[in-house]
């Protein structure tokens, strides 16, 4: 079983956006959609060797609640700064977020996440993947920011990876 | 379809024009490459998610069929723009070379040398 579905989270994402693709549960969907998820998990293994553990799928739910519903509160924070504040009153910053997540697959939803919530960024990873440089366009106090995102999301993500 | 389905999809399809068209003036008004680089992703989220669900309420209400691959447009999005932005920041990095705060690890920034002891 393990030898066939190397990624078996990374199979049935596959197997489920064919089907949304191909816009229904019709035999011939079924089939490809069968050999695409068999197929593109033993393709791309030698790329892609540990596999992330998710103790809790329903808190990973929930944290994707969560980042939407912050996507949308702080899209109007950065439309208002970008209608409202004069360009020379806008403090971006550099800020370094050391993070502590156990594989590279939470450090990548991390970073997918503070690119997302606009205002913030990620620019670049450590050498040593323990921190993330960002990007904050208005921060006029940047540990702030920073604690921000180590307390709500960070510590989300351990939870739910380790 | 109901006058209030129609209220709600135009609403939603005005939200996105109207993110869309403040990420696009974001571009014109912040300087430099990092703060501009802030600004179209606000077209990517809320701006297309809005339109997005539009399209779908739409053809749900036109038709009687869920439109599934809105959400799959949504989903690719949301895995593509932060890669897409992490790579013009790198390219940003290496040509303009702004002062960065360093990582703190004791390791470099990845692609750059190691700090010599």
């Amino acid at each position: 079983m393990k030898r066939i579905f190397p990624h078996p989270m990374l199979s049935a994402a596959l197997f489920l956006a064919w089907l949304l693709l191909a816009g229904g549960v019709a035999l011939n969907s079924l089939l490809m959609a069968a050999i695409l998820a068999t197929l593109i998990p033993l393709a791309t293994q030698a790329y892609w060797p540990g596999r992330p553990q998710i103790r809790h799928p329903l808190r990973l739910v929930s944290y994707v609640a969560l980042v939407l519903w912050d996507v949308i509160i702080a899209n109007i924070q950065v439309a208002r700064i970008i209608l409202f504040m004069p360009a020379d009153r806008i403090q971006s910053a550099w800020i370094t977020v050391p993070v502590d997540l156990p594989c590279p697959e939470a450090i990548a939803l991390l970073a997918g996440t503070i690119t997302l919530t606009p205002g913030t960024l990620t620019a670049e990873f450590s050498a040593d993947n323990k921190a993330l440089l960002i990007h904050a366009l208005h921060a006029p106090d940047p540990d702030a920011t920073r604690d921000e995102i180590k307390s709500r999301y960070e510590a989300r993500l351990q939870r739910i990876f380790r | 379809m109901s006058l209030g389905v129609e209220i709600l999809i135009s609403a939603l399809l005005v939200i996105g024009g109207c993110f869309g068209l403040i990420g696009s003036f974001g571009l014109l008004k912040l300087r430099g490459a990092m703060q501009r680089l802030h600004a179209p992703t606000k077209a990517t989220t809320v701006g297309v998610g809005a339109s997005l669900i539009a399209a779908a309420l739409a053809t749900y209400m036109a038709t009687g069929v869920a439109n599934w691959q809105g959400v799959l447009v949504a989903a690719f999005l949301f895995l593509t723009a932060p890669l897409s932005g992490l790579m013009l920041a790198k390219a940003h990095r290496h040509l303009d070379r702004p002062t960065v705060p360093p990582t703190g690890t004791g390791a470099p920034w990845a692609g750059e040398r190691p700090v010599k002891p």
